[in-house]
């Protein structure tokens, strides 16, 4: 029975918790129970609190029990990224600056899944301060890729991902600057969707690029990822960039999935050298079956793209820089070097020499450079003048087309350490992902098999206008009812078992 | 343009990284190879482009200026590395010979 708990969607789990036929607490223990069983091998949390969850669960059975409406997800355990902040919970970041620090308070989508009672199981892991693209520059230790305990998850999101694909939770969260919501789902055969940028709120999500940064849903189907796009989405007063308009119907383009009609643009610039052939080959025949489905595909130029990576690696360290800049060892998290003789300034130098790791320290000293006199015009003045250009690349594409697509990933996950000590290499992942946070559009990726020659999961990218939200779930819920019905089953089903109990 | 580990040095002086010897030496090539990497934004021609400062056009919000409650001052200082006197506790901030 356990099984079929943890294989079951979300929306089939919340269907059983509404009516009945299984409590919130059994689905929740199930959950608890796979946790303690395959955590050793995977890490993907940083923290779990069993007790709290089952409370929580034991709530929402009690609002059934008195005949209370319950909410869509009601019931339903969630995995929620750590950069997200929670009360009586540590939010660490994945940085020993921030190490056992308890936020006094709750991020607005925090608080929107709690409101609409999903069942949070506890924090998951990622790259410090949500910076890289394999979980490896966590302070915690990396999460290993349950289709490869010697691979990547992804990152940053790689603790969320991973949560998905080893079954220890339905639904979690994760952030996307630069692709940390996609490319982990594209590495792990899940479902990630980033909103438009302003679609879902920022407060009380600890900022990396703030231009840049987006909350979305995490998911094993994309039904699933819309039922929880409609919880955390929407107008924030609290977030100033919160777009304040109707939520699109994500939900409706779920259970639609129609693209008959439907224009859809492929991007020269995003295939070619530097792209596996396996990424090549699951993406061509998804184009070719997105055509049999009725959409009418055309090739797209967009050529700024190429140079959406070094404006990035300069406008996302310029604000990171000046973001986390709030660490400072004053009000909250490490203090080193307090030893009554050096100055303020001294110790939070020795503080943040000691709390932050390799790849903060570098985009914190890049962004540093860029900002500097002299060299502001050359290098940030320039990028934001090829953000725009991107942006103007963008609209170009969609006067012609519905949505644009591409590989979310130009490879599938690489070997654990591969990539560790060799930053530009690491960047070249997120070369799919990072055109849509520039020009704030949405954005998601979606499993569309398994690359032939390392049985490794590919993601395919769709990217659609901003506030048009919708199209993403209805190319993506064409694509998994094809692809499911092509397979036999979904692409999860073949994941190799994991081992249980303590890593060898 | 090379950066030289005394370069990365003055860097890590204005961010207040205290950062070591060997830090210096193992960053330098690499934060060198990323410049060099992210220059290539200069080969686009982008004299009379405006910049984006934000991906989406803001305009500012104003909310009625209503008193709400505030966090609790033992919730906020609970945080804190040192706490006296229902305050943030901080090292000295004027240098010896101010």
């Amino acid at each position: 029975m356990s099984a079929e708990i943890l294989h079951a969607t979300a929306a089939e789990l919340a269907g059983r918790i509404a009516s009945g036929e299984q409590s919130a607490v059994e689905v929740t223990q199930a959950h608890l129970d796979r946790i303690e069983a395959v955590e050793a091998s995977v890490h993907a949390f940083l923290h779990v609190d069993g007790a709290r969850a089952l409370d929580a669960a034991a709530a929402v059975d009690a609002k059934r029990g008195r005949g209370e409406p319950l909410g869509p997800l009601a019931g339903v355990p969630l995995a929620l990224k750590d950069v997200l902040t929670m009360t009586g919970a540590p939010t660490t970041c994945g940085s020993k600056i921030l190490q056992g620090w308890v936020p006094p308070y709750n991020a607005t989508v925090t608080q929107r899944l709690l409101d609409a009672d999903l069942v949070i199981l506890g924090k998951t892991n990622l790259d410090e301060f949500a910076m890289g693209s394999s979980t490896e520059n966590s302070a915690y230790g990396p999460t290993h890729n349950p289709w490869d305990l010697d691979r990547i998850p992804g990152g940053s999101g790689g603790g969320s991902a991973a949560a998905l694909a080893a079954f220890e939770a339905p639904l979690s969260i994760g952030t996307d600057t630069g692709g940390s919501i996609r490319q982990p789902a594209s590495v792990t055969g899940t479902v990630g969707v980033k909103p438009t940028y302003g679609g879902t709120s920022r407060y009380g999500l600890v900022a990396l690029a703030s231009s840049l940064d987006q909350p979305g849903p995490c998911a094993r189907t994309v039904l699933d990822a819309a039922l929880l796009h409609a919880v955390i989405a929407g107008h924030d007063p609290r977030d100033s960039t919160s777009i304040d308009a109707p939520v699109p119907d994500v939900v409706g383009a779920a259970r639609s999935g129609d693209v008959a009609g439907m224009r859809i643009g492929v991007v020269k610039e995003l295939s070619g050298e530097g792209y596996a052939p396996g990424v090549e080959q699951r993406f061509a025949e998804s184009v070719e079956l997105l055509s049999s489905l009725g959409a009418e595909i055309v090739e797209v130029s967009c050529p700024h793209f190429v140079y959406a990576m070094p404006a990035y690696y300069l406008i996302l360290p310029s604000e990171c820089s000046s973001n986390l800049a709030k660490f400072d060892a004053m009000r909250f998290g490490l203090r080193t070097g307090d030893d009554g003789t050096l100055s303020a300034e001294e110790v939070m130098a020795a503080t943040r020499e000691a709390g932050f790791g390799d790849e903060v320290k570098r985009r914190i000293i890049i962004g540093t450079y860029a900002l500097s006199s002299g060299y502001y015009d050359a290098y940030y003045g320039q990028a934001q003048k090829v953000r725009t250009l991107i942006s103007r690349d963008f609209e170009a594409a969609f006067a012609q087309t519905d949505v644009l697509i591409s590989p979310s990933t130009p490879t599938t996950a690489f070997r654990l350490g591969e990539k560790v000590d060799d930053p530009l290499a690491m960047y070249m992942n997120d070369l799919c992902t990072i055109p849509s946070n520039l020009a704030g559009n949405a954005s998601a990726s979606f499993p569309v098999g398994l690359a032939p020659e390392d049985g490794l999961p590919v993601g395919l990218q769709v990217m659609a206008p901003p506030l048009a939200d919708d199209r993403l779930y209805r190319v993506g819920a064409a694509l998994e009812r094809a692809l499911t019905a092509q397979w036999g089953g979904a692409l999860l089903d073949r994941i190799p078992a994991l081992p249980e109990g303590a890593r060898a | 343009m090379a950066l030289t580990p005394d370069d990365v040095a003055g860097l890590a002086r204005l961010a207040r990284i205290e950062l070591t010897a060997d830090e210096l030496a193992h960053l330098a090539p690499q934060l060198d190879v990323i410049l060099e990497s992210v220059a290539r934004v200069s080969e686009v021609a982008a004299d009379d482009i405006p910049p984006t400062s934000h991906a989406l056009p803001l305009t500012n919000v104003f909310r009625p200026d209503v008193v709400r409650p505030s966090l609790a001052r033992e919730d906020v200082l609970a945080g804190a590395p040192a706490a006296e006197q229902d305050r943030f506790r901080v090292p000295r901030i004027l240098g010896e010979e101010a």
